[in-house]
């Protein structure tokens, strides 16, 4: 076994190229481990961690790249290194087709396109402020994607657009739709009646997903920030988009996502809903509606997306449990089979549909500790999109692999009894996420017979058959592992609370029963 | 203006960070400038905000 490492001073790379280049290294024969990581402190604890630490590569810092593999030959390693480095130069091509070398500012960006009108921003939390301030200061929309932004810069920012007329979309913005193009994570959804303003991202890609499923589609969606209903945020972006999407002609309806407002924003929401003279549907995780109100408050976002289509098409319409109560029925029977199931361990890629989870579940089943909260509880729902669990990494749809590796633990010596999955596709998310997601269920539901237990897994999909992976196929992968595969995240743990504490089913409409 | 141009007409997008996005917006027919980004002060939070404090500085006396 043989240790090669070579360190690139001066070459940052984002954290999605290091991962393509990680894996490239990865697949080669006869390579057993292989990282591609800038040199920030964190990523030398988890090189010494994998193995990868030497003496060539201690003295780099962050902007400094390390390249390092562990292989069968000295040989074989060695290529391996060269093969990374042509990767890495062959995708410093040139910004613009003809021109010479990218430009390193945002100044210099804007020579190059003049009249441009929007800034994708999803450079490291701590440098992100002052880029999206930048853009803001030369006249640039901002899409903020990235996260770990602290609240004052947040603030300070949103301040920064509304003097200016501006739109700043995020920190910790994932999807948004202007005029039709999709801009970060998002689906391929028709365009449509629907205006939909939404905290950050997989709230907005699942709603749009199901209206694409009713036949509906959206006429702009933009996310606004998880924060923006706060006190402390006021409702800027919201009221600014809100306003938008009153005086816009394509916009019949509007839906509304986020998680609940606090009390000093919810009277001026209220008002500005009203004042709309277009029908509204809110989706507030977790709120309680208040007692009167203009607009059409749900509790899931399936239900968003339903009531949305109804309203459109002038329907009666009521929340239901299950979509198809039969179909329930039988899997219940299938899956049941009189074995004690223990636990539920929710491991998710979408923050919203981990915070729908949780809020839908924790009545059902009874306290659920959320990603590093300690408690006496059996379960726990962890949202892997989280910023505490993507520091200097790809976000989880981009890279499968954290998330498998969560799942594996859970069939070896982990109390699990059930997992509770989300797939989110569309564009920027990985080709293929089924595959990492299909193959460590199967791993794990091996390993937990192997010791005797039961391991099943709950599901659910956010995607179109447009979008690039398919929404077919990567159902059917997941189906082929095991996988229960339900139409909606709220299906999906409606399920999931059935199959743990089947005395509930009294307690859901009497369909399930 | 700038937003009336972004609600009602073409993308024009100058990315900063992820280059998978601006792939992927150029797939969508916008016009994309990417940014061959580099963090700041070497890469070293705490600096990048003292330097950031300090063209904050200089733009307010501009």
């Amino acid at each position: 076994m043989a240790l090669r490492s070579i360190v690139l001073p001066s070459f940052y790379q984002d954290s999605v190229a290091l991962m393509r280049v990680a894996q490239a290294l990865r697949g080669g024969e006869g390579v057993r481990e292989a990282a591609a990581l800038m040199g920030t402190p964190s990523n030398h604890g988890i090189l010494a961690q994998a193995g990868l630490a030497s003496v060539v590569i201690e003295k780099a810092g962050p902007n400094d790249l390390i390249l390092a593999v562990l292989a069968d030959s000295g040989s074989i390693a060695e290529e391996a290194l060269a093969e990374a480095q042509e990767l890495l130069f062959r995708r410093r091509a040139p910004a613009v087709p003809g021109t010479a070398a990218s430009p390193r500012s945002l100044d210099a960006a804007l020579r190059l396109l003049p009249g441009a009108n929007l800034a994708a921003i999803s450079v490291p939390g701590p440098f992100a402020k002052r880029e999206a301030m930048r853009a803001l200061r030369s006249g640039l929309n901002v899409f903020l994607f990235s996260d770990n932004v602290p609240v004052e810069a947040e603030v300070e920012l949103k301040r920064e657009a509304l003097a200016r007329g501006l739109l700043c979309m995020g920190p910790d913005c994932g999807t948004a739709y202007l005029n039709g193009t999709p801009v970060g994570f998002a689906n391929v959804v028709p365009r449509g009646r629907v205006g939909i303003v939404a905290a950050s991202g997989t709230g907005l890609q699942a709603v749009a997903c199901r209206l694409a499923g009713l036949g509906e589609g959206i006429s702009h969606g933009i996310g606004v920030g998880g924060r923006d209903l706060t006190a402390r945020v006021g409702g800027a972006m919201t009221f600014l988009v809100l306003d938008l999407l009153k005086r816009d002609p394509r916009t019949e309806i509007i839906v509304l996502i986020s998680k609940p407002p606090e009390a000093e924003v919810l009277a001026p929401l209220e008002r500005a809903l009203a004042e709309m003279g277009k029908p509204a549907v809110v989706c507030c995780l977790g709120a309680k509606p208040p007692a009167k109100s203009t607009a059409r408050w749900v509790e899931t976002l399936e239900d968003a997306a339903q009531a949305a289509a109804a309203l459109l098409k002038r329907a009666p319409w009521a929340p239901r449990p299950f979509s198809d109560p039969e179909d329930v029925r039988s899997r219940l029977a299938r899956l049941q089979g009189g074995a004690r199931l223990g636990s539920l361990l929710g491991l998710y890629t979408g923050g919203t549909l981990a915070h729908e989870a949780h809020l839908l579940l924790e009545p059902l089943l009874g306290r659920i500790p959320y990603n590093e909260e300690r408690g006496d509880s059996p379960h726990r729902i962890v949202d892997l999109g989280d910023d505490a669990y993507t520091v200097g990494k790809p976000h989880p749809m981009l890279d499968p692999g954290a998330r498998a590796e969560w799942v594996r633990r859970a069939g070896g010596a982990g109390e699990a009894g059930v997992l509770l999955l989300d797939l989110v596709l569309g564009k920027a998310a990985h080709a293929d996420p089924a595959k990492a997601l299909s193959e460590a269920v199967r791993a794990a539901r091996a390993d937990a017979a192997k010791g005797g237990r039961v391991l099943h897994a709950v599901a659910s999909v956010v995607g179109t058959e447009r979008d690039p992976q398919g929404m077919a196929g990567q159902i059917r992968r997941l189906e082929e592992a095991g996988v229960e595969v339900l139409p909606s995240n709220a299906e999906a743990c409606r399920l999931l609370a059935l199959l743990l504490k089947p005395g509930l089913a009294g307690r859901m409409p009497e369909e399930a029963s | 203006m700038s937003l009336e141009s972004l609600m009602g007409g073409p993308l024009r997008v100058v990315n900063l960070g992820l280059e998978l996005f601006a792939e992927e917006l150029r797939a969508e027919g916008a016009e994309v400038v990417h940014v061959d980004w580099r963090p700041p002060a070497g890469g070293n939070p705490r600096l990048a905000r003292l330097l950031e404090g300090l063209e904050e500085l200089d733009r307010r006396e501009d």
